[in-house]
Order: C-alpha cells, then sequence, then structure tokens
C-alpha cells in the first residue's frame, strides 16, 4: 500500500472553528512516510487547534479533506482515527485519576487490535518501553497523568506513541518541559518511529528538538494558517530574529505571490 | 414439623388470639399497619424475653411520638403510609412470589451480571431460603474455635442474651428517631457478632454466605461488638439487585469497638428503585479503637443513610468513605457524621458521588469536635461528578467545632464528566462507552480498591451495566 509517492498523510483546506470563532483558516500539508515535518508559529497562532481538529475534537468544527494512508478519515469519531493510525501527543495531557497507567495501556492496546490476553507477556513487554524510555517501573500503577510532573507526561505520551505504531504522528509541544535526557530519549523515540515509516508532524518552539530530530520540512504558522515554509536551517534564523523576521518574510512572500500570480494569468 | 406447618399452627393460634382474619394472615404475616397487638404479636412469634418485648413497646410508643425529620427529601418521606406495610414476616412464608411477576428489567440484570440460578430466586423474593450451608459450614466451625460468634440476631438473643442487653440500643437508642424508633419496635433478623478479646478474623465475615434470608429483611438489626484489642471485617448486601415489592426499608446498625478494637463494615446496596432505604447506623469507638464504614449505595428510590462514629476514647479512629450513584427518579441522601468525644480522636470521611440522567445525589455531613476534646483531627473530602446536564448535586457540610486546636480540613468538589477526558482516552482507540465507563470507575476506584476483590470486580460490572446507553 504504503510507497514513497503515496503519502500517509495529508489535508486539503482546513478551517477549524470553536464556539464560532474561526482559527484555522484554510491549512494545506501533506507528508510522505518517514517524513518529520515541524510546525512552528507565534503563541496563539492556531497550532495545537489544528492538531486537535485533525484527531476531530467534538468541541471544535473542522471542514476540509483529511486522508490517511489514502483512506478518508474526516467523517470519523476519534477513536476510529486513532484506531486507523493516528496518533496526537498533548501539549496538556490530562488526568485521569482512577486509571492506572497499565491498565489504561492495556484498554488502549486491545482498542487498536493488539493482543494483550497474556498478562505476563504483556507486562513483560510494558517494562521492557518503561526502561528504554527512562521511565521508572512504578508508574505502570499510577494513575494516569495524575500528579505527574509536566516532562513525566511527556515522556509517557512517546511511550504511547511508541507502543501504539502509529501511520501518522502528530506532537504537539512534546519539547517543552522536558530536561536534557528526556528530550534524547524523546528524540530517539520520534527518530526510530520515522525510520519504520510513520509521517511525523511535531509542534514545537525550540530548536533544540530540531537538533535531535532533523526536519524535512518547516512550516511557519501564524494566524491560523501556513504562512511560510522553509528547510531545517530556517529555524536558525527564527531562533535569532523571533517572530518580526517571519513577518517580514511573510510581508515580503505575499508581495512575491501577488507577482507570481499576475505572471500566471498573463502566461 | 416444616417451617411451613410451624408457621401455619402458630396462625391458627393468632388467629384466635388477635382475631385476625385477614386472609393474609393465614399466609404467616401479620396483617398490614402497625398498632401494640402487631409489636406483641412479633415478640411473642419469637419468643422472646420480656425485657425485649417491653423494650419493642417502649420503642413502638416512641415512634408514634417521634415526628418526620424536617429535612430530606420531603416529597417523598412525608408520603410514607405506614399503615399499607406488613410489618412482619415469618422466615420460610414469606412472597410465594411467581418468577414470572419478576420484572424483565430486573432479570436481564441478573442475566448480565451473571448470577447463578439460586441466588436469583432469592434475590427476586420468589425463594425464601439461598443455601450456603455447604461454605458455611466450614467457616463456622473455625469461628467457633476462636470464640467468635456469628449468628442472626434472632438467635444472638436467644443464646447469648446477656451481652445482647448489655449491647442492643446501647449505641441507637429508640429515641434516636422516627426510623431507629420503628426498627427498634418490629426489627427482625439482621446480625449478630461477638469477637472476643485479642482475637483477630481473618477473612471477612459474610463473604463466605453472601446472601442469607435472616440477614436481610425489611427492619433488620445488627448488633456487631468487638472486645478489646480484637479485629473485624463485615460485609453486607451484595451488588445483585435485590427487588422486592416492601417499599420501605429501615435497618438500624450498631458497632461497639472496645479499646484498641477494629472494625470494618462494608456495605454494598443496590435495592430495586421502588425502595425507601433508610438506615441508621452508628458506632462508639473507645479508646485507641478504629471504626470505618464503607458504603456503597446504588438503587433504591431514596437513600438516607449517614453512617456515623461516635470517638469516645482518646486516639479513637474513624472513617467513612462512601460512594453512591443516582440514576433518573433516585436520591442517594447520604453522608456520615464524625462526633470527636476525646482527645487526640481522629477523622476521615471521603465521599464520592455520581449522579446520571435525572438523578440526585445530596452530601449532608456534621463533624463535631466536643469540649475537652483537645488535639483533634478531621478530614472530609466530597467529590461529586455530574454525567449530564439534568443531574443535580448538593451539599450540606455541618461543623461545630469547640475546641479551637481543631485540624479541620475539608473540601467539596463538584465536577461534569470532563470533555478533555474522555477526548484523551477516545484519542488512543478507546471507543466513547468504554471510555466513560474507564473515568467512572476511576472516579470510584479510591472506594473500590477497598473491598474485596470479588466485590470490586461486580461493583464495577454493575457500574457498567448503569453506565449503559449514557452515551446519547
Ligand atoms: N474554545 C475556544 N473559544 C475561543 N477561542 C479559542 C478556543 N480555543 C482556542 N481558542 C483561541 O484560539 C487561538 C489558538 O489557540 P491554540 O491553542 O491553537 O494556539 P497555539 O498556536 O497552540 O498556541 P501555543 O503556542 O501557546 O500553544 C488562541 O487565541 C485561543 O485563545
Ligand atoms: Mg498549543
Amino acid at each position: 500500500m504504503t510507497n514513497a509517492t503515496q503519502p500517509i498523510f495529508s489535508c486539503q483546506g482546513i478551517e477549524i472553528a470553536a464556539d464560532a470563532k474561526s482559527i484555522v483558516k484554510g491549512v494545506d500539508l501533506t507528508v510522505h512516510p518517514g517524513e518529520i515535518h515541524a510546525l512552528m508559529g507565534p503563541n496563539g497562532s492556531g497550532k495545537s487547534t489544528f492538531a486537535t481538529g485533525l484527531m476531530g475534537h467534538p468541541a471544535l468544527t473542522v471542514s476540509g479533506r483529511i486522508t490517511l494512508n489514502g483512506e478518508s478519515v474526516e467523517e470519523m469519531p476519534p477513536h476510529e482515527r486513532a484506531r486507523r493510525g493516528l496518533f496526537l501527543g498533548f501539549q496538556y495531557p490530562v488526568a485521569i485519576p482512577g486509571v492506572t497507567v497499565a491498565s489504561f495501556l492495556r484498554a488502549s492496546l486491545n482498542a487498536l487490535g493488539k493482543n494483550t490476553t497474556n498478562v505476563f507477556a504483556f507486562r513483560k513487554e510494558l517494562e521492557d518501553v518503561f526502561e528504554r524510555l527512562g521511565i521508572p517501573w512504578g508508574f505502570a500503577d499510577r494513575y494516569l497523568n495524575d500528579g505527574f510532573s509536566g516532562g513525566e507526561k511527556k515522556r509517557l505520551e512517546i511511550l504511547q506513541m511508541v507502543m501504539m505504531e502509529p501511520k501518522f504522528v502528530i506532537l504537539d509541544e512534546i519539547d517543552s518541559g522536558l530536561d536534557v535526557d528526556a528530550l534524547k530519549v524523546v528524540a530517539s523515540g520520534i527518530n526510530e518511529i520515522a525510520a519504520r515509516g510513520a509521517g511525523v508532524l511535531m509542534v514545537t518552539h525550540y530548536q533544540r528538538l530540531l537538533d535531535l530530530v532533523v526536519p524535512t520540512r518547516v512550516h511557519y504558522f501564524m494566524e491560523g494558517k501556513i504562512a511560510f515554509e522553509g528547510e531545517a536551517d530556517s529555524v536558525r534564523e527564527l531562533e535569532a530574529n523571533g517572530y518580526d523576521w517571519l513577518k517580514q518574510k511573510v510581508t515580503g512572500q505575499v508581495a512575491d505571490v501577488s507577482i507570481t500570480g499576475k505572471s500566471e494569468v498573463h502566461s | 414439623m416444616s417451617a411451613q406447618e410451624n408457621i401455619h399452627t402458630v396462625n391458627a393460634d393468632y388467629l384466635e388470639r388477635y382475631g385476625f382474619s385477614d386472609p393474609e394472615s393465614l399466609e404467616g404475616r401479620a396483617p398490614k399497619g402497625l398498632n401494640r397487638d402487631v409489636v406483641k404479636m412479633i415478640s411473642d412469634y419469637k419468643k422472646e424475653p420480656d425485657w425485649m418485648r417491653e423494650f419493642r413497646l417502649r420503642a413502638y410508643d416512641s415512634f408514634l411520638q417521634k415526628p418526620m425529620p424536617k429535612w430530606g427529601n420531603q416529597g417523598i418521606i412525608t408520603n410514607i403510609d405506614f399503615d399499607d406495610i406488613y410489618y412482619y414476616i415469618p422466615p420460610g412464608a414469606e412472597r410465594g412470589r411467581n418468577w414470572d411477576d419478576v420484572p424483565e428489567n430486573i432479570k436481564r440484570t441478573f442475566d448480565k451480571l451473571g448470577v447463578p440460578e439460586a441466588e436469583r430466586k432469592f434475590l427476586a423474593g420468589v425463594s425464601a431460603q439461598y443455601d450456603s450451608e455447604v461454605v458455611y459450614h466450614s467457616m463456622k466451625e473455625e469461628l467457633e474455635k476462636q470464640g467468635v460468634i456469628f449468628l442472626d440476631m434472632d438467635s444472638g438473643l436467644r443464646e447469648h442474651p446477656d451481652i445482647v442487653k448489655k449491647y442492643f440500643a446501647s449505641v441507637i437508642p429508640p429515641t434516636d428517631n422516627k426510623f431507629a424508633a420503628l426498627n427498634s419496635a418490629v426489627w427482625s433478623g439482621g446480625s449478630f457478632i461477638y469477637v472476643p478479646p485479642n482475637t483477630h478474623v481473618e477473612v471477612p465475615l459474610q463473604a463466605y454466605f453472601r446472601i442469607n434470608a435472616k440477614n436481610m429483611g425489611q427492619f433488620e438489626r445488627t448488633l456487631i461488638i468487638a472486645d478489646e484489642g480484637s479485629s473485624v471485617h463485615y460485609i453486607e448486601g451484595c451488588t445483585a439487585p435485590v427487588y422486592t415489592t416492601d417499599s420501605l426499608h429501615s435497618a438500624v446498625v450498631e458497632l461497639v469497638a472496645l479499646k484498641d478494637a477494629k472494625i470494618r463494615y462494608s456495605t454494598i446496596q443496590n435495592w430495586s428503585n421502588n425502595v425507601l432505604n433508610l438506615v441508621t447506623k452508628r458506632a462508639v469507638a473507645h479508646e485507641g479503637a478504629s471504626v470505618e464504614w464503607v458504603d456503597g449505595n446504588i438503587g433504591s428510590k431514596l437513600t438516607m443513610k449517614f453512617p456515623c462514629v461516635i470517638l469516645k476514647g482518646e486516639r479513637a479512629h474513624g472513617e467513612v468513605l462512601s460512594v453512591a450513584f443516582a440514576q433518573d427518579g433516585q436520591h442517594q441522601d447520604t453522608g456520615a457524621k464524625m462526633i470527636h468525644s476525646a482527645p487526640n480522636t481522629t477523622s476521615r470521611v471521603v465521599s464520592k458521588s455520581i449522579s446520571k440522567g435525572k438523578g440526585r445525589a445530596s452530601y449532608r455531613g456534621l463533624v463535631r469536635v466536643n469540649q475537652g476534646a483537645t488535639g483533634c483531627k478531621t478530614d472530609v473530602t466530597c467529590d461529586a461528578l455530574l454525567l449530564d446536564g439534568a443531574s443535580r448535586t448538593d451539599t450540606y457540610p455541618t461543623m461545630e467545632i469547640v475546641e479551637q486546636d481543631a485540624q479541620v480540613e475539608h473540601e467539596a468538589r463538584v465536577s461534569k464528566l470532563a470533555d478533555e477526558q474522555l477526548f484523551y482516552l477516545e484519542c488512543r482507540g478507546i471507543d466513547p462507552e468504554k471510555a466513560k465507563l474507564m473515568i467512572v470507575n476511576g472516579f470510584f476506584e479510591p472506594f473500590t480498591k477497598e473491598l474485596p476483590m470479588e466485590y470490586a470486580i461486580e461493583l464495577n460490572r454493575l457500574i457498567a451495566l448503569e453506565m449503559e446507553g449514557s452515551i446519547g
């Protein structure tokens, strides 16, 4: 099915509104297997809304087309999208008191059609992944995200990503709140899943993640749109000059576009 | 002579003595309604000692004198028709109902819970006895070796009159409230437990024979005495729905934990939703003793239940851990009372309720720290979860603190089932129905984890049933 020419994920004309307020205003994105795309942009520009909208958050009104591995998923409820391999790592993972990490993971993997009937084998598999990601084993019996530190929550998001083997991964500020060691662990998790052929979209504010996970492409979000796209090294300019650089760039871009448009009309 | 014959003989006698001509009485029950004769008849039938007979009659007077509570769900309790109730049905003579009369929804629930055939008939009031003698037997021997007394209350009174006389109604006098008075006048069944000093009952009592006719009744009366340094865990009820046409249930439970003793009393009640369950539960904890009420209420039309611990001796500890699930047409009015009467006593209350549909859950709590009770600590947490817009919850906490050095913590939270929690689980492939259930079970988990495994599993299954179709 999947080959380098067929995108693992694409969306066209995505518009998202929350409480009748338009937040995302027309976004197209195409990601091929193994590609890592970065999504950057100022606070409040709509990155998280875009990410949760793609997943089908019930409080958002989403229009546009979403294709995952060749299949339209925009009409599906979130759990169906997840079962087809769409994964969202949350910016702010919620706590679910009374539900242990182990029982949650089991329920989730079951739902995704993975066999967890052998309890001992499952515990063993868990133990291995916990160790690989540097998460103390004691977390398995803690309540999901309940009282976890910021970094611990993010590690657990990555752990879920690794276990669920998704086809397309959206990570919303997975790097925020991580210490240096955790950042390395998270980065290797992402590289690994991309190497296995998944597509990745990482929302981030910082260069330091992109040094470890080098993106194929960087998309700059402003006011609900991809205002500019660049190569991995474009991020250095952003780090150096802030979003003013981007604004200038965009003003320039807009002018460029209109000229191009004109010339097309004439050709 | 079989039980059935016995009853008929007895009834023939009553016919002459009291002039009952109601055909119902020929089945062995007292006629509907309550008067002194009915109270006497109950006592006579049971061949009780005079003091108990007198006790019942005095309690009957209190019942007449006591006003209805002025609080709580007035719309329901002021409409109780005390003349339309059977107050006594001798064992073996009850119901005679047909399996066909049992409502379909109750039968379905039995199916889904996988309740064994014999238990179903009993729970639905079709058969009077559930034969659990076999399992029960070996435990009984073990208990006897330890000197533990575990009987139904009627046998307790017959076989251990001295202990019963000493403690019966010592914690909850008939004058306590109208329903305690009613129970005192007409009580029947319930459990009587005495644990000798420094004896530890390892296995929860009642878990072995979870249901037994003598332990469930309309006006059951339970008395548990844990002597110095002993410990016991008693479990009442079961998660399967108890279907009954008797609409008023009014039990009294008294616990006495002597010096350094420990009692845990766990309840899971799931009455059918025509039942008014108005229960008085109170414990006295002496020096260094600890009493825990673990109380789960599902079902019934109205439950009013506020387990209480009187912390009478220094360093005594009291705990109430309760959960309530209120569905459409149900009002769970529950809570806890902690009375600190001695220095350095501690208490903890954790109350959790879930309201679904038009269900209503109330928390009513009292913490009192009396004069002289210095160095006390109390911690009260109420957590209410509303599953949808129509559900309702109210909290009525009362604190009466006389000693100013008391450490008092109180926290009340009301939350709606969080969309963000649901979304998170759904993003992990879990369907909405299952996700909702996981969140609800998680909410109850601090309670569930205190239950023996088989009860915890049943409770979770039951909640799953209650939650069915809740995704609109
Ligand atoms: N339900 C809502 N109603 C109104 N406005 C909303 C709602 N949800 C989000 N917004 C607004 O939409 C904008 C985009 O929010 P979003 O969280 O997507 O930004 P972001 O790019 O992820 O920002 P950050 O970098 O700070 O995470 C913000 O101004 C936010 O306040
Ligand atoms: Mg964001």
